[in-house]
């Protein structure tokens, strides 16, 4: 420090203690000193936080993933991973300025939510986000694997699931329940792997284009058809009608056919 | 030499004899919360012992020229950013532990051991005699942190640092974890335990009585 600086500071510091000057001096100097450190350590300590972030979402999909029947070995054959995609559900494609990390927030905006007609609404949801966050994991450049977050109204309570779509976006590959209340014992048990792995290689749509797709009741007839839970109609139905929302025009229905079309 | 000593008696009062915890009941709502687990306790006890040292440190290098008006504001404002830094470097390095501490690191500001320690002692001493008695007490306050922390996890889980060492009834052995201890309410009761067998053996530390109970009860009529 240069001399004529050092003496100011150095009078500043000899000041009584209780005098006006010194005290609104110590408190700025301690201030500055305190958001420098602060400031700093924020600063260069952010990209490691992010990383483990990302990180701990990638476990996340990893542990979803795994409890798909069949999913581990699909990821390990395409040796792939997973890319976590924000998409306007409106649009069909990826969203312009929503992000994994800020979707809790535009999600908490009701201007990001349509509200849903009754004569649309056959999942019981009453309204939709706009952006969704979903899992594509891509072979080469095609979209191979497309894993969708659904809900809709069961029996009990809502039901939320995870679709796994294949990349003809026809197939199921697996569909994982996430939460649900429905009976135990009966509805309840859509949890069960035994009732899930019915989904690998249902189909979705008949040659026409039309959505088929349903829980039979009683045991399957037919490759758009799971085998029904006895005793569980309502929460079969409650499936069926969640599956068919999601996938048609008013859910990921315009982002399939993005995918279809080959554009994602 | 008598230097030497006077320091090691500085570092090592506040261990058992002048334990902060046990003895002045400080700090203890952080206790009660992140001994669940070894591991958590361990950080907890790490983050608040380096915290307590750095903030005496500084309060103690700069005490000659703390305004008595502000005093406690410039104290909380350096102890604040010292845990804000230590917060970020958790969630930076030790990510899993950070989140299962939450924000119980963030309440290291409010923590009365830590602010006592500046305002009491910090404040009239010399930054090296100052940083070893912070250090003591933080090492007091790690150490029921730890003895706490160790109980509930071994009895409540049968493990330690996550190791398994009483083996558990459902997968063949004979422990059947205790629930409560993984409660808050077990906290309190190995602290009281914890306060009562150090007043045993130290006398001294039991409090006055803060009225005698009457010798001879009257009849009711």
């Amino acid at each position: 420090m240069a001399g004529p600086d050092w003496n100011p500071f150095r009078r500043i510091l000899a000041l009584p203690n209780e005098s006006r000057l010194k005290t609104v001096f110590v408190a700025f100097l301690v201030s500055v000193v305190c958001a420098a450190l602060v400031s700093g350590a924020t600063v260069v300590l952010r990209p490691i936080q992010a990383a483990n972030r990302a990180a701990e979402e990638q476990a996340r999909i990893a542990a979803l993933v795994n409890g798909i029947p069949g999913m581990a070995q699909l990821l390990e054959q395409s040796g792939g991973a997973l890319s976590t995609v924000v998409i306007d559900l409106e649009k069909g494609r990826a969203a312009q300025d929503v992000t994994p990390a800020n979707l809790e927030a535009a999600l908490s905006d009701p201007d990001n939510w349509t509200q849903l007609e009754p004569g649309q609404d056959i999942a019981g949801l009453g309204q939709r986000p706009d952006f969704v966050q979903i899992y594509l994991l891509r072979d080469t450049d095609k979209v191979s694997l497309a894993l969708l977050p659904l809900s809709g109204q069961g029996y009990g309570g809502r039901i939320d699931a995870i679709l796994a779509l294949r990349g003809d976006m026809n197939t199921f590959a697996g569909l994982a329940v996430t939460q649900h209340s429905e009976t135990p014992g009966l509805g309840g048990r859509i949890e069960e792997a035994s009732w899930q792995a019915g989904f690998p290689g249902t189909e979705l749509r008949d040659d026409s284009g039309e959505l088929r797709f349903r829980v039979a009741r009683g045991p399957s007839s037919g490759v758009h058809e799971v085998d029904g839970i006895t005793g569980a109609t309502r929460t079969g139905r409650g499936v069926t009608q969640m599956v068919r929302f999601w996938l048609g025009p008013d859910g990921y229905g315009p982002l399939i056919a993005a995918i279809s079309r080959g554009e994602f | 030499m008598a230097e030497r000593l006077n320091f090691w008696s500085t570092l090592t009062d506040p261990l058992i004899r002048q334990n902060p915890v046990t003895l002045q009941i400080l700090g203890i709502c952080s206790a009660l919360a992140v001994t669940t687990t070894l591991a958590t306790a361990l950080t907890m006890s790490v983050s608040l012992t380096v915290v307590l040292t750095m903030a005496a440190g500084l309060v103690s290098m700069i005490r000659r020229h703390i305004p008595d008006t502000i005093r406690l504001i410039v104290q909380i404002v350096i102890v604040a950013s010292l845990v804000i830094v230590i917060d970020q470097i958790l969630q930076a390095y030790f990510a899993e532990i950070s989140r299962a501490l939450s924000v119980y690191v963030g309440l290291i500001t409010t923590n009365c051991l830590v602010l006592g320690q500046t305002e009491a002692y910090a404040r009239h001493h010399a930054p090296l005699p100052a940083m070893v008695d912070a250090f003591g007490n933080g090492l007091g306050y790690s150490f029921v942190l730890i003895v706490i922390g160790s109980l509930r996890e071994l009895f409540g889980k049968g493990e330690l640092f996550g190791a398994q060492i009483l083996p558990l009834a459902e997968s063949g052995g004979w422990f059947t974890p205790l629930s409560l201890m993984l409660l808050a309410p077990s906290a309190f009761f190995l602290l009281g335990l914890l306060v009562w067998t150090i007043r045993s053996f130290k006398p001294e530390q039991a409090e006055a009585r803060e009225h005698t109970p009457p010798l001879y009860v009257e009849p009711a009529e």
